[in-house]
């Protein structure tokens, strides 16, 4: 059962190359609709959720993409900012994303194909496609928590949350502790 | 409050069968998911089998941007619930899952002898809103990822659903 493999204190759930908790997260800039650019850099001071998923418009994808939507209330608590992340276009994304009412950005890692998902290490060569892997990236651009999904699972948004809680505690520690 | 994130709670959730069931089967669904309508035959089936053995719950997890209906909907049987026929309404809107405006909800509340003008204007000033939202949340926190998703004392079920391997899961026998 997948709920038992999110537990933020594992912080990885041993994934031979999947990037874990306490590596600084490799900066990019990637297209978010044909005409705009984002870069992770861009959201230094507040939480990062960056879900690598297979492809638009397979099946859990769909699923996984529509909860996170729906979700977003609760990751704007955190203050997190999540970004949906695969090797599609730019102009796949923007149907994909107009089809399921997406709130949330959607990058396209597409040329250099792969490039950020390699440097993740969560892509799949043999696909041609990213793995599904999450990654909560702290205020100060470390990874936090990592997580990889078997590829037709839905990991859902619990191990996100609770990594966000587990990063919103370590703040407030770190804070008293000053 | 909710106590389990996976568990029915007889005090909090509708429930239907005898509290006393030893077999609990929570459903957390979408009223205008068309996989939810099929289970919804199953979920039945399951009822008629197991009788007083089963504790059925159902907790609403509507996915509102693509199922634009869905959250009047769940509102519409919560609305009816407090009038006392929260099943009645969670039934029709199953069996019509095509016709889910407002006026549609008005006509069901008053097929059911409920007060149509008052479930419209609770959806409408979003009354049940908040209930709603806590039993997405619970299902969020709980592991469900999509709908329907069923969990069968307490362990989320993962396998398919039809009649043979969730009634199988179950404890009955199909």
């Amino acid at each position: 059962m997948s709920t038992t493999t999110t537990n933020p204190q594992t912080l990885s759930n041993g994934h031979r190359s999947a990037l874990s908790s306490g590596t600084p997260a490799p900066d990019f800039t990637l297209r978010c609709t044909p005409d705009q650019s984002v870069s992770l850099s861009e959201f230094r001071s507040r939480p990062v959720v960056l879900a690598f998923y297979p492809a638009d418009w397979s099946p859990v994808c769909g699923d996984q993409m529509a909860l996170y939507n729906e979700v977003l209330d609760e990751f704007q608590e955190f203050q997190a900012e999540v970004l949906g992340i695969s090797v599609d276009g730019a102009w796949c994304h923007a149907a994909f994303a107009r089809q399921n009412k997406l709130h949330f950005p959607l990058l396209a890692d597409f040329e250099p194909k792969g490039a950020v998902a390699r440097a993740y290490g969560v892509y799949d060569e043999k696909g041609g496609t990213c793995e599904r892997a999450l990654f909560v990236i702290d205020p100060n651009g470390i990874i936090h928590w990592s997580y990889v999904s078997p590829i037709g699972v839905n990991p859902g948004a619990n191990g996100i949350l609770s990594a966000l809680e587990d990063l919103k505690a370590k703040k407030r520690n770190d804070r008293r502790d000053k | 409050m909710i106590k389990s994130l996976t568990l029915p709670d007889p005090e909090r959730d509708h429930i239907h069968g005898s509290a006393d069931g030893s077999i609990k089967l929570l459903e957390y669904g979408d009223y205008e998911c068309p996989f939810c309508a099929d289970a919804q035959l199953i979920v039945k089936e399951i009822q008629q089998r197991l009788g007083d053995d089963l504790l059925f719950a159902f907790r609403h997890f509507p996915l509102t941007n693509i199922h634009p209906h869905a959250e009047h909907a769940a509102e519409a049987a919560e609305a009816a619930g407090a009038e006392g026929n929260f099943w009645g309404m969670h039934d029709i809107l199953f069996e019509n899952q095509a016709a889910l405006e407002d006026e549609d909800l008005a006509t069901y509340a008053a097929g059911l002898g409920l007060d149509g003008t008052r479930l419209i204007r609770e959806v409408a000033s979003s009354v049940y809103a908040p209930r709603i939202r806590d039993d997405f949340k619970s299902g969020v926190r709980g592991g469900v990822n999509g709908t329907p998703t069923f969990f069968i004392n307490g362990e989320r079920y993962d396998g398919k659903v039809d009649l043979e391997h969730l009634l199988g899961a179950s404890g009955g026998f199909a």
